[in-house]
């Protein structure tokens, strides 16, 4: 812990789960479906649900796909600014079984037709973690540099993802794999000690059965 | 920040390496970080700036999502000007800047978490009132926000800074802890005063419950910024005057986490004891987007 985590963050109000961490959720999903959302799908849960109008959570979540930093004093009229550049964003409810209190289930749809569905929780601080994707169970912040990449399930090729991670010498601190059945999808999160590079991502994307890869590298989510 | 968990720790450290507290803070951080003191010192000036924009921004005609904030520092600075004030002109106008902070977060404004948000105005409304009034450099306020986080972080080691966890005594009572060490240092004050203030401020504030109505962080979260930044204002002074704390800051903060560890859940941030569970508090839904 940092002493400017005990000053700090600078961030748009009320709360910092409530708003901050909404933005930062906003901003994963950004990041995980890639290019500009054009459609987003919004289910609230918990503290979410009942409080979360009142924290502003809506629009911190829309603000964060658009990706705007939790400082961003253009949170308050992120749904106008949303309609402005064409993304549309509806807002439910679901009850999710064993998450934080305060979580969310969001739907992203790109401008290239490609679609991701995430489920995050703000635990408090602004901070976050995710704890799923496209159905698939997973846990990440995004607070250290990780590698996402979503596949078909075939063998070798979590040696072949790693292979190219350790030609560049990335030493990595955590690896998932899950999957959807033998041979259907398969999701992988790597967290990382090292920034991880662009050419990482093309290398990746070139293996066959790769669908999708994410970098997160801390202090470049809006980008 | 491994170098100390006590203000006793931080003091001797002070002591041993022959640097003033806020330097000392400055140095621990830099070195558990890997950061450069000179950055370090710009984060922690750009964060005075940003409660100072925050402060200045203020209007008095916005209010909060819910509409249960906004409008009452207006009211204080009325007040004021009329100068029928009880407390004066300076520490009026500190409520009115706690007013301000704490209305500008709920209103959905940039501040600075200090150490949450829902208790971000203590710090500012003090500091920033008593260096202008005294004509204090930039510079001194500045270290004396490293102060605040010092003891901040002594308490968030020891207890806690959240109100999930401990009760508003973590929030407002930790951000008046901070603040008066941190005035402490601003007037001119030794170590020891700073730990003895940050003592007094506390054991002022120790088993206050988190209870806000419709679980928002407006009732009563925007007002007691008004009373921590009271009682940090007495604290310093009562410090600087040579009053001691017979409890010292270390065991106060004990005891928070120990108060904290026995508080209902439902007065821990839940929104459902206290002033939230009030007939009037029950009435105050949720708005709808």
């Amino acid at each position: 812990m940092s002493i400017f985590d005990i000053l700090g963050p600078v961030m748009v109000g009320p709360s910092s789960s409530h708003t901050a961490g909404a933005v930062r959720m906003g901003q994963i999903v950004r990041r995980l479906v890639g290019g500009e959302p054009v459609r987003a799908k919004i289910l609230l849960a918990g503290s979410f649900a009942s409080t979360g109008a009142g924290h502003g959570t809506p629009r911190a979540l829309v603000a964060g796909l658009m990706g705007f930093d939790p400082d961003d004093e253009r949170i308050p009229r992120s749904f106008e600014i949303a309609k402005e550049r064409g993304l549309a964003f509806e807002f439910g409810t679901v009850t999710l079984r064993d998450a934080h209190p305060n979580s969310a289930l969001i739907t992203a749809v790109n401008d290239r037709g490609e679609q991701v569905e995430v489920g995050a929780s703000s635990p408090g601080g602004g901070r976050i973690r995710v704890f799923e994707v496209d159905g698939l169970p997973a846990s990440f912040s995004g607070e250290v540099p990780t590698l996402i990449v979503r596949s078909d399930d075939m063998p070798g090729y979590v040696s072949r993802v790693t292979g190219v991670l350790a030609a560049q010498g990335i030493n990595m601190s955590k690896l998932q794999v899950e999957r959807s059945a033998r041979g259907g999808r398969a999701l992988m999160v790597i967290e990382c000690d090292q920034r991880i590079p662009y050419r990482v991502k093309t290398a990746i994307t070139a293996i066959e059965g790769i669908h999708k890869v994410t970098r997160l590298n801390p202090g470049e989510e809006s980008k | 920040m491994s170098t100390y968990s006590s203000m006793a720790e931080l003091l001797a450290l002070s002591e041993k390496n022959g640097t003033p507290v806020w330097e000392t803070v400055r140095l621990a951080d830099c070195a558990e970080q890997g950061i450069t003191p000179e950055s370090s010192w710009e984060t922690m000036k750009n964060l005075l700036s940003v409660m100072r924009q925050a402060d200045r921004g203020y209007d008095r005609r916005h209010r909060s999502m819910s509409g249960l904030s906004g409008g009452d520092a207006g009211l204080m600075e009325d007040y004021i000007a009329s100068g029928k004030s009880i407390l004066g002109p300076l520490v009026s106008r500190v409520m009115a800047a706690a007013l301000r902070m704490g209305e500008c977060n709920a209103c959905m404004k940039r501040i600075v978490a200090a150490p949450t948000a829902g208790a971000c105005g203590v710090l500012p409304a003090v500091l920033l009132t008593v260096a202008e009034a005294q004509h204090i450099p930039d510079d001194r306020v500045v270290e004396a926000l490293y102060v605040a986080a010092g003891v901040g972080a002594v308490i968030a080691q020891r207890a806690s800074i959240s109100g999930a966890e401990c009760g508003c005594q973590a929030e407002i009572g930790s951000a008046a802890s901070m603040a008066a060490a941190a005035l402490v240092h601003l007037l001119g004050g030794t170590g020891e005063q700073m730990s003895n203030a940050a003592a007094l401020a506390l054991k002022s504030l120790l088993g206050l419950v988190c209870d806000p109505v419709g679980g928002l962080v407006e009732v009563p979260c925007v007002k007691r910024n008004v009373t921590g930044a009271l009682t940090a204002l007495s604290s310093a002074d009562m410090s600087l005057a040579g009053i001691q704390s017979r409890i010292p800051a270390d065991e106060v903060f004990d005891a928070m986490r120990e108060i904290g560890e026995k508080m209902d859940r439902t007065l821990r941030e839940t929104g459902e004891g206290g002033l939230a569970a009030t007939p009037t508090g029950r009435r105050r839904t949720n708005p709808r987007e």
